[in-house]
């Protein structure tokens, strides 16, 4: 009989093995359910996984790769600061949408000057942006002890009520026949977020993204306010008599994660995306979410798991164009990811033990 | 057929089979922002995909990609589509527009076809279908049916394309019952049943008798169903599941006809970049069974408009028709234009009549 046993300390090998395992695992299961549509498995796998990185138009996925990922990586590692300190901001994806207003909104401001200085401009509104929308849920905590979960939640709902009218209203293109949507901004030169080197993906969302791994982990992991953030969620407690001013912390990472997100909209809106419309955010904030838990709420797991999600998407996309894979299955696979890492999370904390039923 | 399939990825892996892909089939590619089970606009538009494998048969192969979002998502799917060899692309939403061309000028040999917008160029055509001539008719019915005058509407976004359907409909609908008045919920969605099945159930307690939607899912038909005494119409499918129930009539996009003659002119070689915005004469716009809850000199009516509809001896827009400020739009016998200042493209205004703003 199987029996759990907690273990004494939680495993460090495991905490490093169970993304590995829980790839693994969707594999296996997610091969299953591929075959069980009646496709070959290993065909289906090989489209994901390899097919973007090595097959034939890798010339175009590759930098593809890193498009998708700068803004999952950007807004996880946000979201890993609070998460380690047990705050929970849900509401990401609302962040990233008013940072996105509120850059294009700045850059649209200028229309059509031309000058070095808007897009710098831009960057600052953008991160104000997703930082004024973290703080509503912040200042509610530390004010009147609100749920940051539910208040960050809702507050992405009226943030998409708020791109509608943006897109119908405010910032409609003046010269789009009275159809919704801005100005693309790929036609704004001051104000494109174009690629730093041509051919690689990389624009100033990616670096943005990268250097934001580099700070996260020197925080963490070198500065006293990061050993707060950690002890504050490991030992609340002993947080409290070390002096740790909680709300200090709350502000901080809200606002951080809130910045981030923001800044991750501003560069999507500025490059890839191009212009500000009723559909815009495409679930990158929630997405985040599941990076930073598949990253271990460490910044360079969170890189990481930004690019194997980014695969997903990109071999998942193929895989439906060459395969016939109808998109559900695709989400599906991606859901197992998630689960599985949650489900082997289990052997961190506890191991299995084999013993003999004994006779009562 | 494994064998095959995985000697076929082995091949294009080396990079020797692909010439010979192109050389004998037409390539055609769909990308939807639904899922094909929508049961509504991605729906229709993959059957259209099925009608173009059925009239072709070995000489097309189709291949399609759901749930796309739009913006860079789109553009990334499409490049796909090229790189793989696809022949004639048809992107299926608004908000691919600026994307479809920004591929299209990357790949000059492809033809792309966008859905709903107006951006031409040489490889791109757009082609629409004329939903206010359905309309038209449902106000008819909507207008004779309704016993408390109250006529609900769930409009989708503020857009052209949704505000000429709430006109063409409430005109229709005045023209048979002077007392008739439409209230108008804005959903914010093309797809949400929980949304649409809320926006529903308000507008029946404000004491709706019959509902229009122009969201895509089967919600309000289900809400309708629950509530007795209402009636609704099916939406961009015939959605004949609700036949027995409140469903009385339908608008059906039906798209077969026109992927099937841009298919074979790509096989032909005359294909040309052209704008299409057909409606019921040309069979894009299709109108369904009118079930026995209408009564017989009703659904006569309504046939009859059908038939003028699309002989073109009527135009669903003729004057004398103000504006909702109370100044003249179309004077005495005047029929409304395509493209004009006050023209349907860009239609942003209520007719005379209609109570409410439309939302920025």
């Amino acid at each position: 009989m199987l029996t759990l046993e907690k273990r004494p300390q939680p495993s460090k090998a495991f905490a490093y093995l169970t993304p590995v395992f829980a790839i693994i695992m969707t594999m296996i299961f997610g091969g299953l359910l591929f075959m069980a549509l009646g496709k070959n498995p290993f065909e289906a796998i090989l489209t994901i996984f390899w097919d973007p990185l090595f097959g034939e138009f890798a010339s175009y996925s590759r930098p593809q790769l890193l498009v998708k990922a700068g803004p999952l990586i950007l807004i996880a590692i946000g979201l890993s600061l609070g998460f380690k300190a047990g705050i929970w901001n849900i509401g990401a994806e609302g962040q990233y949408i008013v940072g996105a207003i509120c850059g294009a909104g700045a850059g649209l401001a200028f229309y059509p000057m031309e000058a070095w200085f808007i897009f710098p401009i831009m960057v600052i509104a953008g991160a104000l942006g997703g930082w004024a929308w973290a703080m509503i849920p912040a200042l509610l905590k530390v004010k009147f002890q609100t749920n940051e979960i539910l208040v960050s939640l809702m507050l992405v709902y009226v943030a998409e009520q708020l791109l509608a009218s943006m897109s119908l209203g405010l910032l409609k293109n003046p010269d789009g026949h009275g159809f919704p949507g801005s100005r693309n901004l790929k036609d704004y030169p001051s104000a494109f977020n174009g690629e730093i080197i041509a051919g690689t993906g990389m624009h100033w969302g990616v670096a943005a993204a990268f250097i934001a791994v580099i700070f996260a982990y020197v925080l963490l992991n070198r500065h006293m306010l990061g050993f707060s953030i950690r002890l504050t969620g490991e030992a609340p407690r002993a947080a409290k008599f070390s002096s740790v001013n909680p709300n200090r912390i709350i502000l901080f990472c809200l606002g951080m994660s809130g910045a981030l997100a923001g800044l991750a909209g501003m560069f999507e809106v500025a490059g890839p995306s191009g212009q500000i419309s009723i559909d815009f955010n495409s679930g990158y904030g929630f997405t985040a979410i599941i990076v930073a838990f598949l990253g271990r709420l460490h910044p360079v797991g969170i890189f990481f798991a930004g690019l194997l999600l980014a695969l997903t998407y990109i071999g998942g996309e193929l895989a439906q164009l060459t395969l016939g894979l109808p998109g559900a299955a695709i989400q599906l696979f991606q859901g197992m990811l998630l689960f599985f890492l949650l489900a082997v999370d289990l052997l961190t904390n506890y191991r299995i033990k084999f013993s003999r039923k004994e006779a009562v | 057929m494994k064998l095959t399939n995985l000697l076929a990825t082995a091949a294009v892996a080396l990079g020797l089979a692909t010439s010979a892909f192109a050389d004998d089939k037409t390539k055609v590619g769909f990308v939807f922002v639904g899922p094909v089970g929508d049961g509504g606009w991605t729906y229709e538009h993959n059957k259209g995909r099925l009608a173009v494998e059925a009239e072709f048969g070995d000489k097309v192969e189709t291949t399609f990609v759901e749930n796309v979002p739009e913006g860079a998502d789109a553009e990334r799917v499409m490049t796909q589509m090229a790189l793989q060899g696809a022949d004639l692309i048809f992107t299926t939403s608004f908000g691919y527009m600026d994307p479809t061309i920004n591929v299209a000028k990357k790949f000059p040999d492809v033809k792309f076809e966008h859905a709903t917008g107006y951006k031409q160029a040489d490889n791109v055509s757009v082609y629409s279908a004329r939903f206010y001539e359905g309309r038209a008719i449902e106000g008819h019915i909507a207008g004779k049916m309704t016993k408390s005058n109250i006529v609900g509407y769930i409009g989708s976004f503020p857009i052209p394309e949704v505000i000429r359907g709430i006109n063409s409909a409430y005109i229709h609908a005045k023209k048979v019952n002077p007392d008739v008045e439409f209230k108008i919920v804005w959903a914010f969605t093309w797809f949400d049943p929980a949304k649409e099945a809320d926006a529903a159930k308000v507008l029946i307690e404000q004491g709706a008798d019959v509902i229009l939607q122009h969201t895509d899912s089967t919600a309000p038909l289900a809400a309708a169903e629950a509530a007795g005494n209402v009636i609704g119409f099916g939406q961009a499918s015939d959605m004949s599941e609700f036949k027995d129930g409140p469903r009385v009539s339908s608008i059906i996009d039906d798209w077969a006809p026109y992927y099937i003659s841009r298919v074979k002119a790509v096989m032909d070689g005359t294909w040309e970049s052209k704008s299409t915005w057909d409606g019921i004469g040309a069979g894009m716009v299709g109108i369904g069974d009118i079930t026995d809850k209408v009564p017989a000199d009703v659904k006569a009516e309504a046939l009859a408009m059908k038939a003028a509809l699309a002989d073109g001896s009527y135009h669903a827009f003729t004057g004398p028709l103000n504006k909702q400020d109370g100044s003249v739009w179309l004077k005495e016998g005047e029929t409304a234009q395509d493209y004009s200042d006050d023209g349907l493209a860009g239609m942003n205004f209520f007719v005379e009549g209609i109570v409410g703003d439309i939302p920025e």
